[in-house]
């Protein structure tokens, strides 16, 4: 059983990186690949895009003026609960079939990450930071684009990153719905066989742990240096020191 | 009730508004047909069960595991970051991917989809574990010690029930999370909502039936572990009165 595996698992890697006839008699895998690729990257950059240009301003302004957490938490949940098959079925069952229709339902499920992290980000910046900036005379939109938006900008960055992540996964949803990405392998293997079924979904897993550890770097980049120093100096005060004892909250 | 009402407004809508042929207009339209709707809805009770056997079996086994690990690395904290870093893995592939790369191993059925959904847990469950534990404060545990508690006896009667309300939020996500991704499971064969609303993808009434009740089910199980969180830890509500 596992010497069957393997030669599967060798045929998937064939399919990936070598040209040959498929079972439907089209050419599949290998540079056949490049253009599911290319679609995917293509409607995974439209919708993530889409989505941060709506959800990041609100969700940074919510933040900034500490309102509508009931909202946002909605939204969330809500985001979580529905199925992202369902959204991608409603939207193909609703519009039909398209690039721009599939890219909307991509859309709706990368809001919520974005807006929540945008709305944490920005709620959790350091009050007294805040506070320091006021004093020294500070308007509010001066203390949203110099204090907490540098300062909201890993988290921010890190709902990005998830909604990314989510979308490469669904994306894979489109050839249900007429776009042909890298899920065409997966979702017809009659024209590309049990091999490129495999190959594909490697390629698929392959892409979104790249994209995780790749945004991660990015994310890291993007800290600004006096936050990446306290968190240094943090972490070694706990490593070096008795932890100092917490004081149990009082209600 | 419930069940007439959108009855009478189907009526309304189909007989008055539209063609007077009735119900199958509103489906040749391709509409939101809520007559229709009443009428099949027993289409939809098995792969309810299906689906919520998934997200039950799933869940509990991914606690089991997660369970496991964070009382592992809550002795040893060394493990925690590679703990983390697997179950991060394993919580980035898609899960689409997921089936498909375990079908050569274990077939296509419900084992392959429920390895995959359990697979997604972990990263959640241990994680607020970890920091439900991490999170309970020294003056509980020096008391518990002080009593004569064991270091067992301590996690278990000190610890653990502290850390409860933080280890079912991540109940909570894990299987609302869940909920959603089963509906993929009918990629791997294993039935459920998916598959129903796979069955007439183009049908926008079937669709929106099998997507709310995903939503209905993962409302309902956040519920039942909010309420499990309230009578598991009644002095939280003592200090809230």
């Amino acid at each position: 059983m596992i010497l069957a595996f393997l030669g599967q698992l060798g045929d998937a890697v064939q399919f990936i990186f070598t040209k040959s006839e498929g079972p439907g008699g089209a050419q599949v895998g290998g540079s056949q690949l490049l253009p599911l690729l290319r679609e995917h990257l293509v409607i995974t950059a439209a919708a993530v895009g889409i989505a941060t240009a709506l959800a990041l301003p609100l969700g940074a302004w919510l933040g900034h003026t500490k309102r509508g957490s009931f909202l946002v938490v909605s939204i969330t949940s809500a985001g979580r609960a529905i199925p992202s098959l369902g959204v991608v079925f409603l939207f193909f069952a609703a519009l039909g079939a398209g690039f721009f229709n599939i890219t909307l339902a991509l859309v709706l499920l990368a809001i919520p990450p974005i807006l929540l992290n945008a709305y944490a980000g920005v709620r959790a910046v350091d009050p007294e930071a805040v506070d320091a900036a006021r004093g020294m005379g500070l308007t509010g939109r001066q203390i949203f684009g110099k204090i907490e938006f540098p300062l909201a900008l890993p988290l921010i960055f890190g709902g990005i990153k998830t909604s990314t992540v989510n979308v490469i996964a669904t994306a894979t949803l489109g050839p249900l719905a007429g776009v042909v990405t890298l899920g065409d392998p997966i979702i017809n293997p009659s024209s590309y066989g049990d091999a490129g079924q495999l190959g594909a979904a490697i390629v698929v897993a392959a892409l979104a742990i790249a994209a995780e550890v790749g945004l991660s770097a990015v994310q890291r980049a993007l800290t600004p240096a006096g936050l990446k120093l306290s968190e240094q100096a943090a972490s070694r005060r706990r490593l070096l020191t008795i932890p100092k004892r917490r004081i149990a909250p009082t209600p | 009730m419930s069940a007439s009402l959108p009855f009478v407004l189907a009526q309304a809508d189909s007989g008055f508004f539209r063609n007077r042929s009735g119900q199958s207009n509103c489906v040749e339209d391709n509409g939101f047909c809520p007559n229709w709707i009443v009428h099949h809805l027993d289409r939809y009770v098995s792969p309810f069960w299906q689906h919520l056997f998934l997200v039950v079996v799933s869940v509990g086994i991914g606690f089991a595991i997660a369970f496991a690990l964070a009382l592992a690395a809550h002795r040893q904290r060394s493990l925690v970051s590679p703990i983390t870093q697997i179950t991060g893995i394993l919580y980035t592939i898609p899960s689409l991917a997921f089936f498909f790369l375990l079908l050569p191993i274990t077939g296509r059925g419900n084992t392959t989809a429920i390895i995959a959904l359990t697979a997604y847990t972990l990263l959640i469950l241990f994680r607020n574990i970890v920091d439900g534990l991490d999170g309970v404060p020294d003056e509980a545990r020096d008391a518990g010690r002080g009593m004569g508690l064991t270091q067992r006896q301590l996690l278990w009667r000190v610890e653990l029930p502290l850390a409860l309300p933080t280890i079912i939020t991540g109940l909570r996500i894990a299987a609302t999370t869940t909920v959603g991704l089963a509906a993929l499971a009918t990629f791997a064969g294993a039935g459920g909502l998916g598959d129903q609303m796979a069955s007439q993808k183009e049908f926008i009434s079937n669709v929106a039936v099998g997507g709310a009740l995903c939503v209905l089910m993962a409302v309902v199980l956040d519920a039942i572990l909010l309420v499990a969180q309230r009578l598991l830890t009644p002095w939280s509500r003592v200090r809230a009165a």
